[in-house]
């Protein structure tokens, strides 16, 4: 069992969690996730590191509620307990000196960002970020990024916060005002990943993209998370999470990502209907898809 | 009973396995065999003729004194027969179940050669079930050595050269990726199988006998090999992670929504139970039709795991004959009875979609036998102009598995061969002293008792190499002892 120490919610529906294990936290770098399984009969699902203390024994979680089991995971409060976090998984991020990196982080992508910021920094970049959210209250992590960037620029769908408009157009700008910008690494919803490497293509910028394909085991067993990249089939949990994203199939992974949408509605109507949590969560739910239009998964 | 005449042991006929109808279980998860009741067990243990040079023996991996186990079965003495299995096999429950007698030790059973072979697997499934239910613990707690062992993988590899170890006095931890331990035996083969319950029991058997296991570590990640023996302070490492790498065709349409690796299908459907899905979490694409291409025991029980779930037809596609498919007899029968449809010597080309990017169906190609290749297995060849379709909205390839890089690529220094297999010596020891590997990720995909056989055979050496220094290659260790 791994134990959340601390949790608080960072916007309406997205919570970060403390959460004791140990070991993964030993071996943490930048890139990295987990797959947890929240109770016993759960799914396996994928999660960036966002941040980890060794000394501490433990590791940040930022977790958006898109469905059943990221519910789930967010209605745990300190002291409640996770069933099974194994890590760290995957392929840690190259981090050289490009001289000039930005980081674009869309929604809870900036979760998966945010652990990058400090090591380009080390490296000797120079350090921005771009972030995204449909309003202000989605926008995250801002003063945390804050702390290792030398500039950080929140943008807003609805132009409430910040920049009024897409991360990628925000990022087009920064491109041709500083041109000097040597590497993107980037996050967030497929669409956005995918409009985001258009813009860089043309400036040959090289650009890395978190993806984020249905997992089940993390480990290469199973083949789930297969992504086209280059024209060849890779398996994101060991080969990834990030590649070069001006050779990514988006269109496939965006389609492999609908694979079991039928499932996941009757997990969530099941998860609200039948449970008392589910109902207050339903409430809470209602309220919230009032407040904003339009779902925006990672 | 021992009083029978070799005469009156031959005229007994091979007791059949009481099984569920075909009807009834293509519809449920439940095991497909129901077990010998004692009679049946004790009748047909009277059937071995108690051969002097029992050849049996020779045809187990791990040469169980087959005829000793069996005249104590034959002689009502269940716990004599447990005690002897048990002293070679730390798994009976496992292999009476999956092994494939017909290939290994009922092979060479005298009695084959005329008739029908004593059903060694079915006694061995019967003696390691009634000992699970009447002997608590089979062994005497061993004085501690203090050497401490990691074993990476808790397939049947890894757990027997835990026991194996433990039996011997030394602190075992095993790391298990997964979050349940077994490997193969509970995220592939399928509970009709071979009860999750069975695998979970023989787990805690060895945890009472102290063998500490560590879900969720995956070895490469969390910790490297050399971070074991280093920092964590383990004397010496075995390494059973299997060859979980699942192997697709490379033929057009392969990531179509409705594709699945068997290793996918199968971990969905076993280890997370979404053939409950309701009570559990993870789903699995439903499909009135299913094809499966493979000839193997995963191809078998990926699609009898599909008509289980509603399939009809299941389809199973495979590029030779019926009698090259490398799959269990038994399973192969059963499918059958289950309407299981098999189109033999036919290959996949393409998997079709529809606009909607669903799996539409698979063309393939049929094929015919050639002349034998390096295997002696005769090539199948395609036959041009032969193309055909079968519909299908779910397609499941069971065509192999390759060596997993996840640990070999994280280990500098151990050495692997062209396929990525890690080179052992005869003493199971890798390149690098003090770390031993076995199973699947040695063999490449192989059987649940040989993956054992290593284990035995790896344990012995490491006890070894730990009290004397040396293993038996005369290769010194480095590791100081405590
Ligand atoms: C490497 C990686 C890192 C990730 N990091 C984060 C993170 O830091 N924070 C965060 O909030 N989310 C992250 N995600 C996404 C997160 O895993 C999914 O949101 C989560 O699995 C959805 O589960 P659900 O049951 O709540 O929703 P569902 O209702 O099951 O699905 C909602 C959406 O999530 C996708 N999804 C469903 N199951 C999986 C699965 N097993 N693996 C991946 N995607 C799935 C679906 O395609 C769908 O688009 C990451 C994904 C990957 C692959
Ligand atoms: C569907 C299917 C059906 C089969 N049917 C039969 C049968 O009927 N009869 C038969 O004899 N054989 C059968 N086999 C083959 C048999 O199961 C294998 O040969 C056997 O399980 C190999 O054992 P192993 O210990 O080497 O590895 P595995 O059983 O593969 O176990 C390896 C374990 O290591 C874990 N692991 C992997 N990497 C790491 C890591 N880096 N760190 C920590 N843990 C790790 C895995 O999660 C897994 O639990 C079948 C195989 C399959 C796939
Ligand atoms: S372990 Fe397998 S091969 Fe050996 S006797 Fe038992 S069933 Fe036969
Ligand atoms: S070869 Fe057959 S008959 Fe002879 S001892 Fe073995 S099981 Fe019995
Ligand atoms: S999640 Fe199974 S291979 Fe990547």
């Amino acid at each position: 069992m791994f134990t959340v120490q601390e949790a608080q919610w960072l916007t309406p529906k997205v919570r970060r969690l403390l959460v004791r294990a140990p070991r993964v936290a030993r071996s943490h770098r930048p890139g990295h996730f987990v797959i947890v399984r929240v109770h016993e009969g759960g799914e396996r699902i994928p999660l960036t590191i966002a941040n980890s203390d060794n000394e501490a024994g433990t590791i940040t979680l930022i977790i958006q509620v898109v469905g059943a089991t990221t519910e789930k995971l967010c209605a745990l409060d300190a002291g409640e307990s996770i069933a099974n976090v194994v890590g760290p998984l995957g392929r840690p991020t190259e981090i050289e000196n490009f001289g000039h990196a930005v980081l674009v982080g869309g929604g809870v992508g900036t979760a998966v960002i945010y652990p990058q910021a400090g090591a380009l920094r080390a490296a000797g970049n120079r350090v921005t970020a771009i972030i995204g959210g449909r309003s202000r209250e989605y926008v995250i992590l801002e003063a945390e990024l804050g702390a290792h960037c030398d500039e950080v620029f929140p943008c807003t769908d609805d132009g409430s916060y910040g920049y009024h408009g897409f991360v990628t157009a925000r990022l087009k700008e920064l491109i041709e005002e500083r041109r000097d910008v040597g590497a993107v690494l980037t996050a967030g919803p497929v669409p956005m990943m995918r409009a985001l490497a258009g813009v860089t293509r043309p400036f040959g910028i090289k650009t890395i993209a978190s993806l984020n394909p249905v997992m089940v085991d993390g480990t290469g067993m199973c083949g789930g998370c297969r992504v086209t990249v280059d024209g060849k089939m890779k398996f994101a949990c060991v080969d990834g999470p990030e590649f070069d994203a001006h050779t990514v199939d988006f269109a496939e992974l965006t389609d492999r990502l609908s694979t079991y949408r039928d499932q996941e509605a009757l997990a969530w109507n099941r998860l609200h209907e039948f449970t008392e949590a589910g109902a207050a969560a339903r409430c809470k739910m209602r309220e919230l898809e009032e407040a904003a239009t339009g779902g925006r998964p990672l | 009973m021992a009083a029978l005449k070799p005469s009156e042991r031959m005229k007994i006929p091979r007791q059949p396995m009481p099984e569920q109808e075909p009807a009834q279980r293509a519809a449920n998860f439940q095991e497909v065999n129901c077990g010998y009741s004692a009679e049946a067990a004790s009748t047909e243990a009277c059937r071995c003729l108690q051969c002097k040079d029992a050849k049996c023996v020779g045809g187990c991996p791990v040469n169980i004194d087959i005829p000793g186990f069996v005249d104590a079965l034959a002689d009502g003495d269940l716990s004599r027969a447990a005690d002897i299995l048990f002293a070679d096999n730390v798994l009976p429950g496992i292999t009476g179940r999956v092994c494939p007698q017909e290939t290994q030790c009922e092979a060479v059973c005298v009695r084959a050669k005329k008739g029908t072979p004593v059903g060694i697997g079915y006694m061995e499934r019967f003696v390691a079930d009634w000992a699970r239910q009447h002997r608590k613990d089979l062994f005497e707690p061993p004085t501690p050595t203090g050497f401490r062992v990691a074993v990476v993988g808790s397939g049947p590899g890894g757990l027997t050269c835990a026991g194996e170890l433990a039996k011997r006095g030394h602190a075992v931890t095993v790391f298990e990726a997964l979050h349940i331990p077994g490997g193969v035996l509970v995220y592939g083969i399928p509970e009709f199988r071979l009860p999750k319950a069975i695998v979970h029991a023989e787990v805690e058997t060895l945890r009472r006998r102290g063998v500490e296991i560590v879900t969720d570590v995956v070895i490469g990640q969390t910790y490297t090999i050399h971070e074991l023996m280093k920092g964590e302070g383990y004397h010496a490492v075995f390494v059973a992670n299997g060859a979980g790498l699942p192997v697709f065709q490379g033929i057009p349409g392969e990531n179509l929504k409705g594709v699945y690796s068997a290793n996918e299908f199968l971990t969905r459907v076993n280890l997370m139970g979404a053939y409950r899905f309701g009570e559990t979490d993870t789903p699995v694409i439903k499909a009135s039709q299913i094809v499966v291409v493979g000839g193997g025991n995963t191809a078998m029980d990926s699609v009898r795991t599909a008509r289980r779930l509603g399939a009809s037809p299941a389809t199973l596609v495979y590029r030779r004959s019926r009698e090259e498919m490398p799959a269990r007899v038994e399973e192969v029968k059963h499918a059958e009875e289950e309407g299981v449809v098999f189109r033999m010597l036919c290959n996949p080309l393409e998997v079709l979609g529809d606009d909607k990017g669903w799996v539409s169906g698979v063309r393939c190609i049929r094929m015919e036998l050639g002349d034998p290749d390096a295997s002696g297995r005769r090539r199948p060849v395609p036959i041009p102009g032969s193309e055909f379709e079968i519909p299908c909205q779910v397609f499941i390839e069971a065509i192999g598995t390759k060596a997993n890089p996840l640990l070999t690529q994280t280990t500098p220094g151990l050495q692997t061969n062209k396929w990525g297999n890690i080179v052992v010596d005869d003493n199971n020891m890798t390149s690098i002293p003090g770390v031993f590997a076995g199973g699947d990720i040695v063999r490449g995909g192989a059987t649940v008792i040989l993956a054992m056989g290593d284990g035995k055979h790896a344990a012995a050496a490491i006890h070894q190499y730990l009290t004397t220094g040396c293993s038996g290659n005369g290769r010194a260790k480095l590791n100081a002892v405590p």
